[in-house]
């Protein structure tokens, strides 16, 4: 069903929400990315409140669709969202990195629930997940399985054998994510190792390949609608997003794939999100 | 004298039966597979000399071609696994778990999910083929991940138990196999558990508990400590030294990890001395761990029999075992070196 306009504004506060969650763990962490999270606030955000089939206080329920996270550095977007969504407090978001958390500076199955796995090292997502989707098929079960992916770790050789064993397989219950956000950490992708054409390539293994603006939700959302009718290929969305989205002084810049804000620039960057980048007055001003 | 305990073959010295382990993988994973639905089994283009093909024609719903890709077999397992199934990855062990290692690390073993590690062609006997295809570190890449049980057993019958045995583990586990045929040594009466290592040989008139004496000196002289198929070497070695007036005791390590740290110290502590026999790196192996061990427990003088820091050629198996130092003579001489050291 489409989103109604006041739906996708309710999202669109949340995801709002959910960027100044991340900036607050980010400063009180003292390390981790910050462009990728912000980058992929709304997809996370849709996902967790709209798209999957998931009940926080049951994380391990059988039937659930599993979302497998790749690039695991993100994780500070996943830890956000799952806690808006009532996983845990929205306090416990500050323990990020710190000695003794449930929430690893890389995300860590054994650690949380909620999970599915663990990652960090890039490239072997896309691999789990497709052997999620298999089994599940295997099981004959209706749910899906989905993989967030950087565009980066398409740099990886596992990426792409994982990509041809989903493609060979026709595992239409699997549908990927790119977050296809230009950067990695030595500069941009298309310097580093380019890509393109990306839809061209996964075209070529086998997917349903769609290309969406990665900020604008109602999109997405009728992208993992139509990823569900499509019964012979899996399918990929490559979301086109902005690294840094909602802080118009790091967008796009790729210097800030891993860096966490300081105490100054948090302030200033939470004060952009609360206002909507000036539109709004801030309650906190 | 064989330990009549272990219901060994009484034929074992003839080797009349020969067979290679991985043929007693694939005869244990389809049994394996038979009582547990949630086996399934993963091939990276090597079905047949995995002894996969077997399981693939019963089970062709729970075979799953990947391919040559190994990166992808082990992160794909890991998939299956945190679904509920549990996962047989088979190559061979130079590409899994040599080129897969860090999809090990990541998603297998921090992960901690039941998936079987199945590494063929382990050891210098897989001969002609050459170095690149002579897995000899496999043991050591396992053994220090947390989580990861390993295991090289010595012959076909241990290899079918051990698979049966790894099913129903719940934690990931490493199985080591070689290609070539080898002695049969045990038979399904012969006691096997994961991280029980078994005592195959020992003097006649050992007391089963305490230290024996003869003469004032310790009636065994030496422990010697085997895993994998050269275990009927350490044999031999055993009864050609009890011909000499040399007695020692014989220990099937068959699990390498976690280590059976009783049998090994009580048997290491009859004799003072040991000899740790295995086709892998003396680094990181067998060797490494028994020596942390009694390092730790009871120092004591140790000779080591397995490849010293070096890479194989190509050979025949056994040619190769003996160049590299690893055949009856050399456990033999062995043996006589750890005695004599424990004199000094």
């Amino acid at each position: 069903m489409p989103l109604t306009d006041q739906e996708a504004k309710e999202l669109s506060d949340k995801a709002n929400a959910v960027r100044q969650t991340i900036i607050e763990m980010l400063v009180a962490a003292g390390s981790g990315h910050t462009a990728g999270p912000l980058g992929m606030a709304d997809i996370f955000t849709a996902l967790y409140f709209r798209v999957l089939r998931h009940d926080p206080k049951n994380p391990e329920w059988p039937e659930r669709d599993r979302l497998v996270l790749s690039n695991g550095h993100i994780v500070p977007v996943r830890y956000a969202t799952m806690a808006h969504t009532g996983y845990f407090s929205i306090e416990e978001c500050l323990t990020l990195r710190k000695f003794g958390s449930r929430l690893q500076g890389h995300p860590e199955r054994t650690k949380l629930p909620g999970l599915e796995t663990t990652s960090g090292p890039l490239g072997s997502g896309l691999s789990q997940a497709a052997g999620m989707a298999y089994a599940s098929r295997m099981n004959a079960e209706k749910n899906r399985i989905y993989c967030a992916m950087s565009d980066g770790e398409h740099d990886c050789g596992n990426t792409w054998e994982a990509a041809m064993f989903a493609g060979a397989n026709k595992l239409s219950n699997l549908t990927a994510i790119i977050d296809r956000n230009n950067i990695q950490i030595d500069g941009y992708t298309e310097f580093v190792m380019p890509l393109e054409p990306l839809r061209d390539k996964y075209e070529a293994f086998g997917w349903h390949v769609l290309e969406i603006d990665g900020h604008n939700i109602p999109q997405f959302i009728n992208a993992c609608e139509e990823s569900k009718a499509i019964y012979e290929k899996p399918t990929v969305i490559i979301a086109h997003t902005i690294p840094g989205r909602g802080i118009r002084e790091i967008e796009r810049d790729y210097r800030w794939h891993g860096k966490p804000p300081n105490k100054e620039e948090s302030e200033r960057f939470l004060s952009e999100l609360r206002t909507m980048q000036g539109k709004i007055s801030s309650e906190h001003q | 004298m064989l330990n009549a305990d272990e219901r060994l073959r009484t034929d074992l010295f003839e080797a009349t039966e020969q067979k290679p382990t991985r043929d007693g993988f694939g005869a244990g994973l389809i049994e394996a597979a038979d009582t547990d639905p949630r086996v399934v089994a993963l091939c990276a283009d090597l079905s047949e000399s995995t002894r996969t093909l077997e399981f693939k024609k019963k089970y062709p719903e729970r075979f799953i071609e990947v391919g040559v890709a190994e990166q992808n077999l082990a992160a794909l397992a890991a998939g299956f696994a945190l679904y509920g199934k549990v996962p047989f990855i088979t190559s061979y062990a130079t590409f899994s778990p040599g080129r897969n290692n860090e999809q090990i690390r990541t998603t297998i073993s921090i992960n901690n999910v039941p998936v079987k590690i199945c590494g063929m062609h382990a050891g210098i006997s897989v001969g002609p083929d050459g170095a690149t295809h002579q897995a000899l570190e496999d043991i050591a890449l396992m053994r220090v991940q947390p989580n990861m049980t390993v295991i090289s057993p010595c012959d076909a019958e241990e290899a079918r138990k051990a698979t049966i045995a790894a099913a129903k583990t719940d934690g990931p586990v490493y199985l080591r196999f070689g290609r070539e045929k080898t002695p049969v040594m045990t038979t399904p009466e012969t006691p096997f558990a994961i991280g029980k290592a078994e005592v195959f040989w020992r003097p006649p008139d050992l007391p089963r508990a305490g230290l024996g004496n003869y003469q004032g000196r310790p009636l065994v002289e030496c422990s010697i400590f085997a895993t994998g198929p050269l275990v009927h070497y350490a044999l031999l070695a055993a009864k050609q030294l009890e011909a000499e007036g040399v007695q020692v005791t014989v220990v099937n390590v068959h699990t390498i990890k976690p280590l059976d740290k009783d049998t090994v110290v009580r048997e290491a502590k009859h004799a003072g001395a040991a000899v740790t026999v295995e086709e892998h790196q003396i680094a990181g192996g067998l060797g490494g761990a028994i020596a942390e061990l009694l390092a730790a427990e009871s120092p004591m003088p140790i000779e080591f029999i397995g490849m010293h820091d070096m890479f194989g050629q190509s050979g025949e198996p056994k040619e190769l075992i003996a160049h590299y130092g690893m055949d009856v003579p050399h456990i033999v001489a062995a043996v006589k070196k750890a005695v004599e050291r424990k004199a000094h």
